[in-house]
Order: C-alpha cells, then structure tokens, then sequence
C-alpha cells in the first residue's frame, strides 16, 4: 500500500484512508470539514494552501458547559440581549488560509455577523445574533473546522487587556513640537542680517515656546515622576538628572525668549524628549502571542461536568465543593484532587512535571490536580476543593502575590549616581568661578553645564542596546519578558535545571527493550495485537516497532482496563501490559514497562523513558565552566547513575524535590547571595521560577504551555542555551562601551559650557549627534555580536 | 511681509490636522494589528463573487 496524504490535513492515511469525492482522507474529522468547506462553496480554500486543517480531538460534549448561563455571561465581551460579541483565543492560527476559513464563520453558520481573526495574537472576535445560534455552537464549529479555542479559568476573570497607548501619544507630540520648532528656529540660526528677522522674530520665538510646553508637560512628565520617587527613595536613578536638565532647558528658554536675550534652546529641549522617548519606546519589545504572566488558571477548565444522581451538569470549577462526583471526559484536565471511582485513567502529567508518559491508575487511587485524562471517560469523587488541592496550593505562596519592584539596580541607574553627582559639583565649581570673574555669565554658565550634562546619549545607549538585544533573541526563540531581564541574566552565577521535560524532551519517549531477543515473526505479532489497541502507550509502542503487522485480526481479543491486552493471533497466544497482570516480578518500581508474554512464555519487557535533549551533554560542559550548575528533580533519583556519566562532575543533584521544597532552596540560595536562574517547564515549577532571580521555561509549543516567567525559550533551541548567555553578558559590555562614547560627548560639550561658549547652534548640533552616533554605535555592536547565533 | 503670518499660520494648522487625524488613528487602533488586515485583502476579490451568488440564492 503506497503512502497517501489526507486531502485536508496532509498526515499519512497509513490504516485505513477514508475515500470521498475521489479523494483520501485521513479521518472522518478532515472528511466532515472538506464537506462543510464544499457545500458551503469554500472549496477553495483547499487551492490556497496545501493541507490546511489539523485534526479536530473528539468534542461530542466537551462544551456542554458553555450552556451555563453564568459561564457564558463571563466569556462574552458584549452582550445586549441581541448581539454578543466574543473574543476567543485560538492557538493554532498559523497561516493565511486560517484568516480566511475563520473570517468565513459567517457563511458556515448564519448566526454569526462578523468574524475578524487578529493574527498576531491569534484571537478571533465573533459578532452573533442570540436568536439564531449561541456560544456553544460557534465553539463546536470552530472546534470542528481544526481551530479549537482555548478556553480556561482565566478568561472567565475580568478583562483589562487594554494596551497603553500613551507612549505613542507622547512620542507623537513631541515628534511633531520637535519638527515644527526645528524650522521655526532656524532663520535665527543664519543670522540673516534681514529687517523682517527682527520683525518676525518675536512671533517665531512665542510658537516655539507654545509649542515646547506639551512636550515639556506631557511627553516628558514621567521623567519627573521618576525621578521625584527616585529622590523619595533616596536613589540617584538616571531620570535625575534628564529632569534636571529638561528644566533647566525650559526655565533658561523661556527667561530668555521674555527677557528678549537670545531664542533659547527649544529645539534642543524638544528633541531631546523625543530621542528619549523613541528609546524607551525601541525597548518595549512585546510579544503579543506570549504571556509571562500565567498562573495555574491558564491551564485550568472553567468548567466541569459533575453527576447529580446520574443526571450530568455543567458547574463551574470554583463551585466544586468536597464528595462532589465529577466525569471526567477524554483530553480533558483534573481541576482538583480526588479519588478514582471508575474508569480507565491513564493520567499525563506533562502539564505539571514535564513526564509524558501517561500513569494509570486503578480504581481508588488518588488523582492529582493537573493531570489531563487520556483514555476515555472516568468517574472521580473530589477530596479537595480547588484552592485546597496540591498543586494549586503553590500559589498561596508569598512569591506569586508579591509585586514587580525591581529589586536590582540597572546598569544605568548604578552610574547615574556618580553622574550625577559630578555634574552637580561642576556647575558648583563653575558657577563660583564665574561669579568671582565675571558675575554676569555665573547664571550662564551654570544652566549652560547643566544642559550639556543632560545624559541624552547615556540614557539611549541602554535601551537600544537592549531593545536590540531582545528582537536578535526573540527572532531566534528566545523570549524576554522586559529589558531588565537581559541584566539580570548577565548577573547569575547559578543555574538550577529541572530534569524532566527540561533537559528531557517530552514529545520524544524513548523505548528499550530487555529481555530475549524476539524474533521479527513475533515482533510482528505483537504489533497486530496493538494495533486494535488505543491505549496511548500501545500506540507509541505500534510506532516504535518498525516490522510490518499481519493482515489478520486478532481473535480473542480483550483489553483490560489499565491493565493490558489478550489476544490470540494466528493460533499464538500473546499477552501484553503490566508486571502485575503478567504475574512477573518486577524490580523496577517507578518505571512504566510493557511486559510481553508469548504461548505464556516471558519474553521481556519495553521501558519507556523520556530522551535527554540533543546537546545536553555539551549545553552542560560549556554552562560548567561559569556556573555552578545544579539539577533539581522531583523525580526519584533512578537516573542519577546515568545523569552523572554524561554530565560533567561538578554539578549537584537533588532528588524528590516537592514543588515548595524547589522554592525554598531557591529562597536558601538566594539569602547566601546567589544569583540564580531557575530553567523549567511544568507548573511544579512554578513557584521556583518566580522566587529565582530570572526563570525560564522551556517549551515545546511556545503558543500554548509556559508557567509565568522571565523568559521562554524554545525547546528546540535547547542547545544553543549558553550562547544566549554568553549574549547577555556581551550586551551589558556592549552598554559600558557605550557609555564611555557618551562620556567623550559630554566632556566635548563641557568645554563650551565652561568657557561659555553654549549657543543654541552649539546645543543643536551636538545634542542630536551625540544621540544619533551612541545609538548607531549599540545598534552596530549588538548585531555583530549576534552574528554567530 | 504680512503674508509670513499666514503662510505660518497655515502651515501650523495643517500639521495640527495631520497630528489629529494620527491620534485619532491610534486610538481606534488602527495600528494595533498591522498582519491580518494586509492577508484580508488578498482574499477581497474572492468574497465578492461568493457574495453575489449568495444574492441569488436568496433571489430564488
């Protein structure tokens, strides 16, 4: 049988392809899409894009909770009793074709009035008459068009994803004061020795003063703000002396325009706002798909299907209360801790632990909060509510309430303290001077130092450079949540990994065989015994084994519910699952194995094992050199053996790490004044990742799975992990240079302050060539710098 | 030389407009997405004539 790809989703058709329209597809998900896409009369999408659909997972009543009144309420937007609008989170837009399929919602369903995707933060805003369709509906659609919405505690909290715009209205207005007051000023500049000069000149000298105040009291109000808390806090931070120097500017400008002395330095006053501004602007780089700031809520259903004497009823997961009997369905997340009733539950715990390999469990074991169900619907019975429960717990820790105080001080701040203070003793010094020589310049002078020392170039240097820094590292899939983070990064001298699925991959399991070699006739039976399974280890196994299986069905075949399968194939009697059910001692414990019984001999058993990512060893030896390198498990410490042989030996571990347990030794770590970096992925470490200096998680799928942190980094790019480091400390090097540029400008402008010499020209000229140069400077230095990357 | 005060003052009110109608973009976010509106257009053409057999659909 010749490989054929599916019509709508290009995955191999490897079992059965389902034929349809003379065409093939995969699954009858993809066969239902093509043929709403077709009657509809959207065929062709399918000639914009190559298979543009991803399978649709099983929905029958996954949504059924979106009948609630109260959590429908809470999903929408807008709601006049008419027209609803939505606004739904869609993590796998990823193309043209997406737009355009969800923008079609219309045509699909005739409910819906409008649909716009935004595909930068992959969301689609829904408009819908009441009358003719509902949430639900427009769910299951989308749900079974390939773009299932995510949809998860959070949303239903209130909503205040309002972008602040106000930067953007202060660099606007200060760009156009600094523009109209440029040309304004310069007739004064040629001096043209013209009659109509001294004429007009009074008019040109008021417009630029008008037009000088919003830039002075908008644009640049957070300087003063900054640099009033600053003060208040006992801290010389850079802003000081930008404010000092914008007033200055402005008391100078405006005392000579009215005292008819000069034209003042208006342009100067106003481009430099804008060049601040346009600097902190550049350095809010923001990733409008990515959130650092998630909580257990993210992940967590907003609602859940308990039963009521056999009757089922969605209710949402903050009314689950103690005895409650919750269903459980397939793809679908534990929200609380409770009790197994009945059910096949083979439980992954990725979500928490990075292990992906799925643990089953039997009727009355416990079941912990976060695990999502993988095989078929189960029945639990609560014990614990959910802020109660074990993982949730995590977040009554101190960590997660504290505020974003920034608690190092940048690189900027550290010697604008020392700037600051030797610019204000120079105008001291030159200001007594003056005063002794000549009296009538001691003013000029003092104004004139301080207006040169306004550090324009050394405030642009540090946000460029970073803001450079962040889209190099963001363009390859490394991102940060702010500029501060590539400091602190520069600081650390620890690094805490997490071992499974952080130095593991989690999408890779990897399978060993033990035991007697089998031979390819008896390999090929087992693959037809798993071949009717849909256990998810029995499907890894299917994939793993390479031999082709035998065109017979299995006879006799009967599957016992976390246990295993018994078939019977070709008068061969086979036997698969766990060690309890094959009657076979088993020493190892933690580990998941599928034992293997032929005519009711043992044959051996496959262990699954996660994979350590491709380039451990070498991320590890090169990271060992400057860090002091821990890994912090939760696991048990059967892999130690092994982890020490392939690693270099100066790094420590600890195993059987609790969640708390991994933020307390951050928390001791940090009290003997150790910076450190916490890498992880799952939600039990969470807590570690907030109370370290800067965490990182990794993660598979950048889209959809991050704990709230720092930084996200893509698994994929694992291995490149010390060359971003090594980035961030060069960038901080990058910023001193920099600075002694800046440094070199202002020694220049010294001497015309000094001596007296500071014209508006003087100022002019050299306020935007010293900033434009330094932020040319970084810009250069930070890109080739990051050309190895 | 009167003409300056004009010449200046048309000027300013010009780029007054042009700075209004900037904010006013802003704050009605046009700017907030700047991919998807670039894609939608590609696909104008095609919902036209979709569009129009819609109508006749209705007609009959």
């Amino acid at each position: 049988m010749g490989k054929t790809s599916c019509y709508h989703c290009g995955l191999d058709c490897d079992k059965k392809a389902i034929l349809f329209d003379e065409k093939s597809f995969c699954c009858n998900g993809c066969k239902t899409v093509y043929e709403i896409l077709n009657t509809s009369e959207l065929g062709c999408y399918y000639d914009f894009e190559k298979t543009p659909g991803t399978i649709p997972s099983e929905i029958q009543g996954k949504y059924n909770y979106l009948e609630n009144e109260t959590i429908v309420e809470k999903l929408l937007e807008f709601n006049d009793g008419d027209t609803s609008v939505v606004e739904l989170y869609i993590p796998s837009i990823h193309c043209s074709s997406c737009i355009w399929v969800l923008e079609n919602l219309s045509k699909l369903n005739n409910g819906v009035t409008t649909s716009m995707v935004n595909f930068t933060n992959k969301t689609l805003r829904v408009t819908f008459k009441n009358a003719r369709t509902s949430l639900k509906e427009i769910v299951e659609l989308s749900t079974s068009i390939g773009y299932e919405p995510y949809i998860s505690l959070d949303d239903a909290d209130a909503k205040t994803n309002k972008v602040d715009k106000t930067l953007i209205y202060q660099v606007a207005i200060a760009a156009f004061c600094f523009g109209n007051i440029m040309l304004l000023s310069f007739p004064e500049y040629f001096q043209v020795d013209g009659f109509w000069l001294e004429k007009y000149k009074y008019l040109f000298r008021y417009l630029m003063f008008s037009m000088s105040i919003p830039v002075v009291f908008y644009s640049a109000k957070n300087y003063f703000i900054s640099a009033y808390k600053g003060l208040k806090h006992r801290i010389l931070n850079i802003d000081v002396p930008i404010a000092i120097g914008i007033s200055v500017l402005f008391i100078r400008s405006s005392i000579e325009i009215f005292l008819d002395i000069g034209s003042g330095f208006f342009d100067s006053l106003t481009g430099l706002v804008f060049f601040l501004l346009i600097g902190k602007f550049f350095q809010q780089k923001t990733y409008n798909f990515l959130s650092f700031e998630r909580d257990y809520k993210s992940y967590f259903p907003i609602a859940v299907t308990k039963i009521i004497d056999a009757f089922e009823a969605s209710i949402p997961v903050n009314d689950i209360v103690k005895g409650d009997r919750l269903l459980i369905r397939n793809e679908e997340l534990i929200p609380v801790d409770g009790i197994l009733i009945n059910g096949n539950a083979a439980i992954d715990y990725s979500f928490v632990t990075g292990e992906s390999v799925p643990v089953s469990k039997q009727s009355g074991d416990k079941l912990f909060a976060g695990g999502k169900q993988t095989a078929g619907a189960i029945e639990m019975e609560v014990v614990n509510t959910m802020s109660q429960s074990y993982l949730t717990q995590l977040w009554s820790n101190d960590v997660f309430s504290k505020t974003n105080e920034i608690t190092i001080k940048n690189i900027t701040d550290t010697i604008s303290k020392y700037f600051t203070i030797a610019i204000l003793t120079i105008a001291l010094f030159a200001g007594i001077y003056w005063y002794v020589t000549d009296s009538s310049m001691a003013f000029n002078v003092i104004t004139a130092v301080l207006i040169i020392a306004c550090p324009c170039a050394l405030a642009l240097s540090a946000p460029f450079a970073i803001g450079n820094m962040l889209r190099i590292f963001g363009y390859n899939k490394f991102y940060l949540k702010n500029a501060e983070t590539i400091e602190h990064i520069s600081k650390v001298d620890t690094i805490i990994f997490d071992k499974t699925g952080t130095i593991t991959s989690s999408d890779k399991t990897q399978i060993n065989y033990e035991g007697e070699n089998l031979i390819e006739e008896e390999l090929r039976l087992v693959k037809t015994v798993l071949r009717a399974s849909n256990h998810p280890l029995s499907r890894s196994l299917y994939r793993f084994i390479s031999e082709e299986p035998f065109e017979e069905k299995p006879t006799h075949f009967e599957e016992i519910l976390g246990k295993g399968i018994q078939a019977a194939v070709n008068d061969n009697y086979i036997k698969l699952g766990s060690s309890s059910f094959l009657e076979v001692n088993s020493n190892t414990t933690n580990e998941t194995s599928i034992y293997i019984k032929i005519n009711n001999q043992l044959k051996g058993c496959f262990r699954f094992k996660n994979s350590y990512r491709s380039g451990l060893d070498s991320v590890f030896s090169e990271l060992s050199r400057q860090y002091k390198l821990i890994i912090l498990s939760g696991d048990n410490d059967g892999e130690k053996s092994y982890l020490e042989k392939i690693l270099p030996t100066n790094i420590e571990f600890y195993f059987n790490q609790k969640p708390e347990d991994k933020l307390q030794f951050i928390k001791e770590l940090q009290s003997k004044g150790n910076k450190v970096m916490m890498v992880g992925d799952g939600l039990n470490d969470a807590g570690a990742l907030a109370q370290s200096t800067i965490g990182i998680a990794i993660s598979e799928d950048v889209n959809v799975f991050s704990p709230a942190c720092d930084a996200i980094l893509d698994a994929k790019l694992f291995h490149k992990f010390p060359e971003f480091l090594m980035l961030s400390k060069q960038t901080i090097g990058v910023i001193k240079a920099s600075f002694i540029v800046s440094f070199c400008y202002n020694i220049i402008g010294m001497y015309f302050a000094l001596t007296g010499q500071l014209t508006p020209v003087v100022a002019a000229i050299l306020m935007p060539l010293s900033s434009i140069s330094i932020v040319v400077f970084v810009t250069i230095l930070t890109n080739w710098i990051s050309k190895k990357l | 030389m009167e003409v300056v005060y004009i010449t200046i003052g048309v000027s300013i009110i010009v780029a007054v407009f042009f700075f209004i109608a900037f904010i006013k973009s802003v704050k009605s976010g046009q700017y907030d997405d700047t991919y998807t509106p670039s894609v939608r257009m590609l696909f104008d053409d095609e919902l036209v004539t979709t569009k129009k057999e819609n109508k006749q659909l209705n007609n009959n």
